[in-house]
């Protein structure tokens, strides 16, 4: 018996828990097969990011760095004040187009004056200097007449394409093709460079100036951009926190469950998938067509983006609510508190966190956010610094642009220069959006409970 | 309660801007993107010499441009629409049912349509008529209107090189398709003598016909801006974009541009009418606004000034053709002289 048993055994010892059969077999292999195309996934995201980043970063950081050239300037006096009285009423009248000869026989003298020949054409040499130096120094010389008719020393710009050209962007042979620079122009610029007068330095106007017409990439910023971007962000918050922390705790502390709060319950999930320029549409008609707020205004830009952002508050904002363990509730109404009392002494502190989460996370979705305010004026070209309040506009009401928008609008632009500077204005972009995460996940980290 | 303060202050910031008075202190500017770097150059220049804050100067095309310009009179409504092409008379009649009766046309220039491919491929010299034959939906083969076989360039013309027929043409949005349809589809139609037939053929509406552009793939509509033109000619060598003559010469070391009935597409031959395929480009200002809004008077005055409209201003540099009746448009802005 024992033996004829042991003998039935065999086979079942071949069956060892060590040894895979080939079910087991197949389902291991379907389990690496799972974990492989999971990692896959993993990698495929990662590289995504990574060429994002270097593209991004690779075209952009370029546009933290600039090149100036140091200039003596001469300002001739039968130039600048034909009138010779030194009224600044009377000098605001020569404008910035006579100043550009102005550089440009400053600039030729200096090159002559360092012993430089070139074939170019003294106008070619002037192309050297960025259109917007003869704002600079004429707003110089309006500040300062005594000046006039003596020398001054200036840091002005250099044009798109030498900058392009120290950066790597515009080479010899592409500038052989280009229409707005040449080779022998380069050459100078080399040589200016070598003498120390022409340099590429790190250029934090980037972030202050405001944007620039297409013939001077070089002076674009997003000074405008950012003023705009911080208003409306101070608007989104001030007007979605209190409102979609109010509406979270009506429905989910107070309102009775019936048929109207279901219906409002679905509304605000339904609202949340609103494509956002649904709001645009709907912040023209009111906010601008009927309530007759400013244009490309940041106020309007603000209320539209807070009309977008209230659902997604509001969602994350319940779903805290909801977390805080009902014995909470009933120890504060057991120990007499009442239901308010309950919920703003003991429930909401502890939602707190959840809630400022989702805050920040729908900020940082508005502050991204482009097709809405193509629909108010807000992709435009502003080159006055918004102010928050002036007695004309009324508060946030002056013409702005924001931070993606810039982007849109620079990549439109047809001279090549501006690619650097839209890949810069992501950078800015990226930075906000990270610091305002980071504080989410802090906040998060350091008042977060578990139950 | 810090709750109840957040509530008070966002009522308090309710109530400031329902009563905020929505004055505006600064010229207001949209419409057409070919106009945009005009503007904006003109803005900046107008912004850094006046004592007028700098105009606002928004993008989205002529139609948008000339609709949010019809809308009403007042200070929440734009002042100056730019546009690519003349208004519409149904355009005008929209703008006269929302009060907007004053309205000035002021022509700046003359912007040119060219064509340009890769620098790296071949280079072209176009009729209107090869274009024709390349792009339309139907043409006339031995006196026949057939769907169009052509698919390489040597068919259109045995003098052009062995090349896949691809082109990147302006969509219907844009205001540069119109000048594309008649002055090159069309025309080229006539010169070809194949509008004689469609005439014979379909009746005086039949010639229309030989407008429509063909829908396989090989005439691509761009509904994007000219960098996008740009990006899908530096993909595809074979690509021949259409593209405005400031674009093209704002990137001669991407591009090469193609001939035009033996006429090669510059400031001066535009300006003498020899290259055949151009458009005058204008802004319309809303008359109503002026006194109103300030500087903006002074601002299309500055705009059509030699200064900057001239045949050496930045304007022109930048690669408008400059009109050679300038004097007399500056004298009409100078009047106000609206239209009708």
């Amino acid at each position: 018996m024992t033996d004829a048993s042991m003998g039935a055994a065999v086979p079942r010892q071949t069956k060892s828990i060590l040894i895979e059969d080939a079910r087991t077999k197949k389902r291991n292999a379907a389990e690496r097969r799972f974990r492989a195309y999971g990692l896959a996934a993993i990698c495929i995201a990662v590289l995504a990011l990574i060429i994002l980043l270097t593209s991004v970063l690779g075209n952009g950081l370029s546009a933290y760095k600039q090149t100036f050239l140091d200039l003596e300037v001469a300002l001739p006096a039968e130039k600048l004040d034909p009138k010779g009285n030194r009224d600044p009423a009377e000098m605001a009248k020569v404008t910035t187009l006579a100043y550009g000869p102005v550089l440009q026989q400053s600039l030729v003298a200096k090159l002559a004056e360092m012993g430089l020949t070139t074939e170019a054409s003294n106008k070619d040499v002037g192309e050297m200097i960025s259109k917007e130096a003869a704002a600079t120094v004429r707003n110089y010389v309006l500040a300062h007449p005594e000046l006039i008719g003596g020398t001054v020393e200036m840091n002005i710009l250099a044009s798109g394409r030498i900058d392009g050209f120290f950066k790597g962007r515009v080479t010899m042979e592409s500038a052989a093709l280009d229409k707005n620079t040449s080779p022998e122009v380069l050459v100078i610029a080399q040589a200016l460079k070598d003498a120390g007068i022409m340099k590429t330095r790190i250029n934090w106007d980037f972030l202050t100036n405001p944007d620039a017409s297409d013939q001077r990439p070089e002076a674009a910023g997003l000074g405008v951009a950012i003023l705009g971007s911080l208003y409306m962000m101070i608007v989104v918050l001030v007007l979605s926190l209190p409102l979609g922390v109010a509406a979270a705790v009506y429905l989910e502390e107070f309102a009775k469950k019936n048929r109207f709060t279901d219906l409002i319950e679905v509304n605000i999930s339904n609202l949340a998938a609103v494509p956002s320029i649904v709001y645009g549409i709907l912040g023209l008609a009111i906010f601008i067509n009927f309530a007759g707020l400013n244009q490309s205004s940041p106020l309007v830009g603000g209320l539209v983006l807070t009309l977008m952002t209230l659902p997604r508050i509001i969602i994350p904002a319940r779903a805290a609510l909801k977390s805080v363990p009902p014995s909470i509730r009933d120890a504060a109404l057991g120990v007499g508190a009442s239901k308010m009392q309950s919920v703003f002494h003991h429930v909401l502190p502890l939602a707190a966190p959840g809630i400022l989460t989702g805050v920040i996370i729908g900020l940082a979705q508005a502050l991204g956010e482009t097709a809405p305010l193509l629909l108010i004026g807000m992709v435009a070209f502003v080159r006055d610094y918004p102010e928050a309040y002036s007695s004309s506009t009324g508060l946030f009401g002056d013409p702005s642009t924001a931070l993606p928008v810039q982007v849109y609008n620079w990549t439109q632009r047809a001279d090549p220069a501006f690619v650097e500077r839209a890949s810069g204005a992501i950078i800015a972009l990226l930075v906000f959006l990270l610091c305002m995460n980071a504080v989410a996940i802090i906040l998060r980290r350091r008042f977060e409970r578990r139950w | 309660m810090s709750f109840m303060k957040l509530t008070a202050s966002t009522l308090a910031i309710a109530a400031i801007t329902a009563t905020a008075a929505a004055a505006r202190d600064n010229v207001h500017v949209a419409g057409s993107s070919t106009v945009l770097p005009y503007a904006t150059i003109v803005a900046e220049a107008f912004g850094e010499n006046f004592d007028f804050p700098t105009p606002v100067v928004e993008s989205g095309g002529s139609g948008a441009g000339i609709k949010s310009f019809c809308e009403g009179v007042g200070e929440q409504y734009i002042d100056v629409a730019n546009a690519s092409r003349a208004i519409k008379d149904t355009e005008i009649a929209d703008c006269a049912a929302n009060g907007v009766t004053d309205i000035m046309q002021v022509r700046i220039g003359y912007d040119g349509i060219v064509f340009a491919s890769d620098i790296n491929g071949n280079a072209f010299e176009f009729a209107p008529e090869d274009w024709y034959k390349a792009l339309a939906a139907e043409i006339v083969v031995d006196g026949k209107i057939v769907a169009n076989p052509n698919t390489n360039w040597n068919q259109v013309n045995p003098a052009f090189p062995d090349q896949p027929i691809l082109a990147f043409i302006p969509g219907t949005k844009h205001g540069t398709r119109e000048v594309f349809d008649t002055k090159v589809i069309e025309a080229g139609c006539k010169a070809s003598g194949d509008e004689e037939v469609f005439k014979a053929e379909r009746g005086d509406d039949g010639a229309k016909a030989c407008m429509a552009i063909r829908t396989d793939g090989k005439a691509v509509d761009i509904d994007g801006d000219y960098t996008e033109t740009l990006s899908r000619i530096s993909a595809d060598v074979n690509g021949i974009g259409v593209f405005g003559l400031s674009f093209y010469e704002n990137n001669t070391d991407k591009l090469q541009v193609a001939t035009m009935g033996g006429i090669a597409p510059s400031t001066a031959t535009i300006a003498d009418g020899t290259y055949p395929v151009s458009r005058p480009l204008y802004f319309y200002v809303k008359a109503q606004h002026i006194g109103v809004i300030p500087g903006l008077q002074e601002y299309i005055d500055f705009f059509v000034s030699d200064d900057m409209a001239g045949p050496d201003g930045p304007l022109a540099a930048y690669g408008l053709v400059s009109d050679p009746e300038l004097a007399q448009t500056q004298a009409d802005v100078a009047a106000d002289k609206t239209m009708n």
